[in-house]
């Protein structure tokens, strides 16, 4: 108040249009109103949580959960805690994420290339596809995949056999690895051999520099692997896994490695759906080379795909990789919807603790927070993947 | 490089045109379809794969049964609506088709397009054999609604500023209509379902997010550290998380959060979830634009002596608006196609009419028949947006950076 008072005896302009001043009672006045609204919202909750008898806290996560999980990729039980269960839900929305993304590169990539083709007709079905898959909502095709695709499949005494996958409405049963004995020693030997290759790769290329002839150095370098290979074929007697097709067997799939109806769903709605998006990243980074870039690779007689593969791929992918990250972590919130086709990922599982326990805030925090720490950790692995990149060009 | 120019070097008199541009069928299939063998391999298997999928998509579409839609028509498009109250609807499309042809009239462009793909639709709709024949009638209206308007805004150029009020306007005149205006019967929110509440959803988050998009922007680039961290932090938040958690807190946590005293219905919460949530998005757009205005223009301004408020108002915000209308209308195309979620919280919207359907034992086995039909609604009107994002990008110039 004295500042105030102070001021006005002085000749400076009064205090509502001091220039130092507007600007901290304008925050206060901000951050009155942002923190009583929010203190109105909390203390509105606990009253109500109050009134339903129940309380605030993370004490239940050690209680059992009860119910069960039908796709866990560790042990668990019903027996088992909610901590747990939310564990599961967590590592199966990363397997979703992950899988999601590396399909949906590889196919965006093929379209985006398809797109760009000199191949008219190719360059037009690239289009209709993203055309049609980007302007249809996700959670339409997902329903089209789960309730139209895969619960139609036949029951599994009759499972519909396509190459060596089978479909039934239990799900799809995919080849699958098993592992042999002598797969330690593969291993091992395995990555010698890389360290070998890459050895000979650098040594072939560094004679090929000097004496300018062709010694294919690429070609040395898997010549090197395949004889290690062969080697320890020889020696352990057998491949490191062996696959199996798999088969009906009673009420189940007999080897293999069987995807639910609604993983599979989640799975093909998610890639198909960001593939369009990918596509158009990479046609927008390849065509914001500078078109002098080509040409000039034109000019010193690169062959197209030496020309794509060495100058213009380096410098699309820096426009490339931000958009692409926003579409990875895009891809990786969308695998909430799973939620609708009962794929017990993080939102499934935290819904059903919501409704089991009683503990909405506490389990839609939980949510939040996983989704949140999934972003953080793919911004700063792209950041730092984009960093590398940067460095490249100069 | 069949037609390379002569040049006669030694003399280097003859002045060469460019090479004359080949045309015709054959040149144009060599070029683009048939010009070397890696070339002719993909046109064959292309063929092989269009061939396959349009078979097998004309075969389902014309064996398919699609009874299932005709029987549903009306609940996939307005829901358990009151047939009485239909009327209602109806003067919300009239008022449509007048603001549209009017528009039509009066900017031509994009809006041209727009009322005529939607009076298309319109026509197509008049043909299908089960459509009601009053129903019928009112469309023809319609239609011709369109077009008298259209003169009508040919004609009548000063009418473009109270058009636009009436855009704007239009939404809540809507909303209010259907809850009577305090003098008409009230139609309660939780019965209005079908394509209707996914175009109320839709419209009502993009316009109210629109607002509060600027607001978020202009906050993080604030210079006032409490503001500034606020609009990042809900920026940011908003942005880690899926749509669906949010639309879930919005259905069971809101409740909650206002206490007993405040009842919201279950759409209203629904079109506030949208609303801030795509309020964060746009910010983001927003923000992008406000950061491609030149230095030179603030400096400008307050050269000319405008303070803080006018230079933004007038002078920044409406150049880097129209940078970012294209990146907006994006935004607003996503917000169209994840209304769809509202289906997951038990919402009777386009998508979660459909669910109701298939869930009838009536109709065991339409599965795909229902979400094709409604898949095409959805691509019908994405494209649409889309397109008309383009032909903006083009108007604006906006892309070209």
């Amino acid at each position: 108040m004295s500042e105030l008072s102070n001021q006005k005896k002085s000749i400076s302009p009064p205090f509502w249009r001091n220039k130092k001043i507007i600007p901290i009672i304008l925050q206060v006045v901000f951050a009155i109103i942002v923190l009583a609204f929010g203190y109105l919202l909390i203390d509105n909750a606990l009253n109500g949580l109050r009134q339903i008898g129940l309380q605030l806290g993370f004490d239940f996560l050690a209680n059992t959960a009860g119910f069960s999980i039908s796709e866990a990729m560790i042990d668990y039980q019903p027996t088992d805690t909610y901590g747990k269960a939310l564990l599961i839900g967590m590592l199966n929305t990363l397997r979703v994420a992950f899988f999601g993304i590396i399909l949906t590169t590889i196919l965006g990539l093929i379209v985006g290339l398809s797109r760009m083709s000199n191949n008219w007709l190719l360059s037009k079905i690239a289009g209709v596809y993203i055309e049609i898959f980007r302007n249809t909502p996700l959670l339409v095709q997902i329903f089209i995949w789960f309730y139209a695709v895969f619960l139609p499949m036949p029951k599994i005494q009759e499972a519909l056999q396509i190459g060596p996958m089978l479909f039934s409405n239990r799900g799809t049963a995919i080849p699958w690895y098993e592992k042999n004995q002598g797969i330690l020693l593969w291993g091992i030997l395995f990555l010698v051999s890389l360290v070998i290759a890459l050895f000979v790769y650098r040594l072939m290329l560094k004679k090929q520099i000097e004496s300018g002839k062709k010694n294919f150095p690429s070609l040395w370098a898997l010549g090197v692997i395949v004889v290690i290979a062969i080697i320890s074929y020889v020696v352990t007697g057998n491949t490191p896994v062996t696959f199996h097709a798999p088969s009906v067997a009673g009420n189940g799939f007999d080897g293999g490695f069987v995807l639910s109806p609604g993983f599979s769903a989640i799975l093909l709605g998610l890639v198909i759906y960001t593939s369009t998006f990918i596509a158009e990243i990479i046609r927008a980074g390849v065509n914001g080379v500078n078109k002098g870039q080509s040409e000039a690779a034109k000019a010193l007689g690169l062959k197209n795909s030496t020309a794509l593969r060495l100058v213009i791929f380096p410098q699309a992918i820096r426009i490339i990789i931000p958009p692409l990250t926003s579409q990875y972590l895009n891809l990786t919130k969308n695998s909430s919807l799973a939620v609708a086709v009962g794929y017990q990922e993080i939102v499934s599982i935290g819904n059903t603790v919501m409704n089991q326990a009683g503990r909405p805030i506490e389990a839609i925090a939980i949510m939040i927070a996983v989704y949140l720490t999934f972003s953080l950790i793919t911004s700063l692995f792209m950041n730092y993947f984009n960093k590398k990149a940067q460095l490249v060009e100069r | 490089m069949n037609n390379e120019p002569q040049i006669n070097v030694t003399t280097g008199t003859s002045v060469v045109g460019p090479p004359k541009k080949t045309v015709g069928v054959g040149s144009w299939l060599k070029t683009n379809l048939f010009g070397t063998w890696p070339n002719i391999i993909l046109t064959i298997v292309s063929t092989a794969i269009i061939l396959y999928v349009v078979f097998h998509t004309g075969k389902f579409i014309f064996t398919a049964d699609w009874t299932v839609i005709e029987t549903n028509f009306r609940l996939l498009m307005v829901g358990q609506f009151p047939l009485e109250e239909t009327w209602r609807v109806w003067v919300a499309i009239f008022l449509i088709s007048a603001l549209l042809g009017s528009s039509w009239g009066l900017w031509q462009g994009v809006m041209k397009h727009v009322a005529l793909v939607i009076g298309g639709l319109m026509v197509v709709s008049l043909v299908l054999p089960f459509i009601q024949t009053n129903t019928r009638l009112i469309l023809v209206g319609n239609i011709i609604c369109i077009f008298l308007f259209y003169i009508i805004g040919r004609k009548v150029k000063k009418l473009k500023i109270p058009v636009l009020l009436l855009w704007i306007l239009f939404i809540p005149l809507v909303i209010s209509l259907f809850n009577g205006f305090g003098i008409l019967p009230k139609v309660n929110s939780n019965i209005w379902g079908g394509f209707l509440l996914t175009l109320l959803i839709a419209s009502v988050a993009i316009v109210c997010s629109f607002p509060l998009g600027v607001l978020l922007a202009l906050g993080r680039r604030s210079k006032l550290p409490v503001v500034k961290w606020f609009c990042i932090i809900y920026i940011e938040l908003i942005r880690g998380i899926p749509l669906i958690t949010i639309l879930f807190v919005f259905q069971l946590m809101l409740p909650l959060f206002l206490g007993n005293s405040i009842d919201v219905s279950n759409v209203l919460r629904a079109m506030v979830g949208f609303t801030l949530f795509s309020a964060a998005y746009l910010a983001e757009n927003i923000r992008g634009g406000l950061q491609s205005i030149p230095r030179g223009q603030f400096e400008a301004a307050q050269a000319l002596g405008l303070n803080s408020t006018y230079t933004m108002g007038f002078v920044v915000l409406p150049q880097a608006i129209k940078a970012v209308i294209p990146a907006c209308v994006g935004q607003f195309i996503s917000i169209f196609k994840d209304t769809s979620l509202v289906a997951i919280v038990g919402l009777t919207e386009l998508l979660g009419m459909g669910q109701k359907v298939i869930a009838n034992p009536a109709f065991l086995g339409k599965n795909m028949e229902v979400f094709l039909f409604i898949a095409f609604i959805y691509f019908i009107f994405c494209s649409l947006m889309s397109y008309v994002s383009r032909r903006l990008e083009n108007t604006l110039g906006a892309g070209e950076r």
